[in-house]
């Protein structure tokens, strides 16, 4: 740790290195030499900038799948080629959010309906999860008792709880929030559990010799010690949530973009299809992003 | 401060017959049998030996990390029951919190031990944070500054609670040598003006005899002692380079010197180091 800013100082020193002077040199000699070349032919040869290939590299790759999607389309089948999705899209997006009964309504109130049901049973997981985590984290007992059980249930998709959710609530809303909660807790139970238990002993051993408080051993030293690892947990449950939501919605019916994924294919408007694939994979890149970003706000490196 | 009213102050850390014997996986390991060692207020002892001599574990006995297997140990007249306020530790990796910054750090401690109103804590905070040079790093946060200067941080952690004694373990072995010289320096003009009784461990010779009134030298472990005890009677404050040169000094470390790779010739714990590395 104490090397890092050293390192920055060699850094900031570095162009009084004689090395670096020598490097400095050779660099400049390129430069004279590729003026020379462009005074002899008549032709300059330039470098591309640092930031190019990066911004580059990903337009290129969407490109590239636009083009073989394009050639798919050609080719037959029921595929709607790009041009004919991107114009659904403007007339979709124009108006997301019209409501005309509970069977058509915009994309914009099927999108926060699904957000609604994810915010939902994810909140309530991580209401049971986080707790749960810590006292599993703290009790070696409690973590002996619950291993059998989580390592039972973890695997099992959560689309496997959507009939027992039908029984206990004989709705369709609940149940597939109920879907969520179950799929969101397992990630949140273990990571907080794993985070309790890689607390450094000489945070603790702080604690112990300046007679902590309970309270302020929680908050200080136990909870930004797991913040890190309960945001881990929270985007592997918040990824597996956004899966789930769909898929949950095509079973259920209602509104929300799994349903009306569903819906457009009793319609066999693919194009619908398409756009539907693609919010999705944009929301959940967001929600994603969104976790990444407050990750980063709460690590200590 | 603190009252020590009927208090001998020559008798202020007492360690009587002090042993300690871990329960591991393959038996009971004797670290330590037969501590008693006395120190007087205001004195500044070390405790040198080989590495796995238990000289940490002594430390964190007295800290109350450890509970003694036998023996018992006195603090101002008052038994050590366990971990408490009255002794400050400055721990070898620093521990400072990383989600709080240089102030909280301190903060955290004084907001313990004095029950006094928000303004009182924060200037001591600032203080203890001044004591150690660091006023102009308080805001930061411990991976934002140098290990010098978290091994600060930790001393004013441990002086502003003003303890009885403070417990130094290792504190400036991870750091550089010119760091380190810097360091205990300053401790030492800290020691001088607080009047601090400290307890150090380190694995240093210079720094054991720079810093002392008294080198506590240990036998290797298991099963370790107090092997001699050395006082050093070099007149404070003490330059670290006119002693560089002065006879006496020379000669002190050399006895530590000798008792270290001769009486204590590391044939044992040379295997075991191997074996580490």
């Amino acid at each position: 740790m104490s090397a890092v800013p050293l390192r920055r100082e060699i850094t900031r020193a570095s162009p009084a290195h004689p090395a670096a002077a020598m490097l400095t040199a050779r660099v400049d000699a390129a430069k004279a030499r590729e003026i020379a070349n462009a005074a002899a032919t008549g032709y300059r040869r330039t470098r591309a900038p640092a930031w190019l290939p990066v911004v580059l590299a990903p337009v290129v790759g969407l490109a590239l799948f636009v083009a073989l999607w394009a050639v798919v389309a050609k080719l037959g089948g029921r595929i709607p080629d790009p041009a004919v999705v991107f114009q659904a899209a403007a007339k979709i997006f124009a108006d997301p959010f019209y409501s005309k009964g509970p069977n058509d309504q915009g994309i914009g109130w099927n999108v926060l309906s699904s957000l609604r049901r994810v915010g939902i049973g994810f909140g309530m997981a991580a209401l049971v999860g986080i707790p749960l985590g810590f006292i599993i984290g703290r009790f070696r007992f409690v973590a002996g008792m619950a291993a059998p059980i989580i390592a039972l249930l973890k695997p099992v998709s959560p689309l496997a709880w959507l009939p027992i959710g039908l029984l206990l609530f004989k709705a369709a809303n609940p149940a597939a929030i109920y879907v969520i909660f179950i799929c969101s807790l397992w990630p949140m139970i273990v990571n907080t559990a794993v985070g309790v238990r890689q607390i450094p002993q000489d945070y603790l051993n702080v604690a112990r010799v300046l007679n902590l408080s309970e309270w302020k051993v929680f908050s200080k030293i136990l909870f930004p010690a797991v913040l890190p690892y309960m945001i881990t947990g929270v985007r592997l449950s918040i990824g597996v949530a956004w899966l789930v939501i769909v898929a949950a919605e095509m079973l259920t019916g209602g509104v929300g973009i799994g349903f009306w994924v569903w819906d457009e294919w009793n319609n066999l408007k693919v194009e619908h299809i398409i756009i539907a694939i693609f919010t999705i994979g944009i929301v959940g890149l967001l929600l994603e992003q969104a976790l990444v970003l407050l990750a980063r706000r709460f690590s200590y490196a | 401060m603190h009252s020590n009213a009927g208090m001998d102050v020559n008798r202020y850390l007492v360690v009587e017959r002090v042993g300690k014997t871990f329960e591991t996986k393959s038996g009971d390991f004797v670290a330590l049998t037969d501590i008693d060692l006395v120190i007087r207020k205001g004195e500044f002892v070390t405790l040198i030996g080989h590495s796995g001599c238990g000289k940490t574990t002594l430390l964190n006995l007295v800290a109350g990390l450890h509970r003694p297997s036998e023996g018992t140990m006195l603090l101002a007249n008052k038994h050590i029951e366990g971990p408490g306020p009255d002794r400050g530790v400055v721990f070898q990796n620093h521990s400072l919190l990383p989600w709080l910054s240089c102030f909280d750090n301190v903060y955290l401690a004084v907001e313990r031990v004095f029950p006094e109103r928000k303004e009182k804590l924060r200037a001591r905070t600032h203080e203890a944070l001044a004591m150690v040079g660091l006023s102009h790093a308080e805001h930061k946060y411990p991976h934002e500054i140098s290990g010098g200067m978290k091994q600060r941080v930790g001393i004013a952690r441990a002086l502003a609670i003003e303890p009885k004694v403070l417990l130094l373990d290792e504190p400036f072995g991870a750091l550089d040598a010119l760091t380190r010289a810097t360091l205990q320096d300053e401790l030492m003009r800290i020691v001088e003006k607080t009047g601090a009784t400290v307890l150090m461990v380190t694995h240093d010779v210079d720094e054991a005899v720079l810093l002392s009134d008294r080198v506590v030298m240990m036998t290797n472990g298991p099963a370790a002692q107090i092997g001699e005890v050395l006082a050093v009677a070099l007149p404070r404050p003490r330059a670290r380079l006119a002693l560089a040169h002065d006879a006496r000094f020379m000669d002190l470390r050399a006895e530590v010197l000798e008792f270290l790779y001769e009486k204590q010739a590391a044939d044992k714990m040379k295997k075991v180091e191997l074996k580490v590395a």
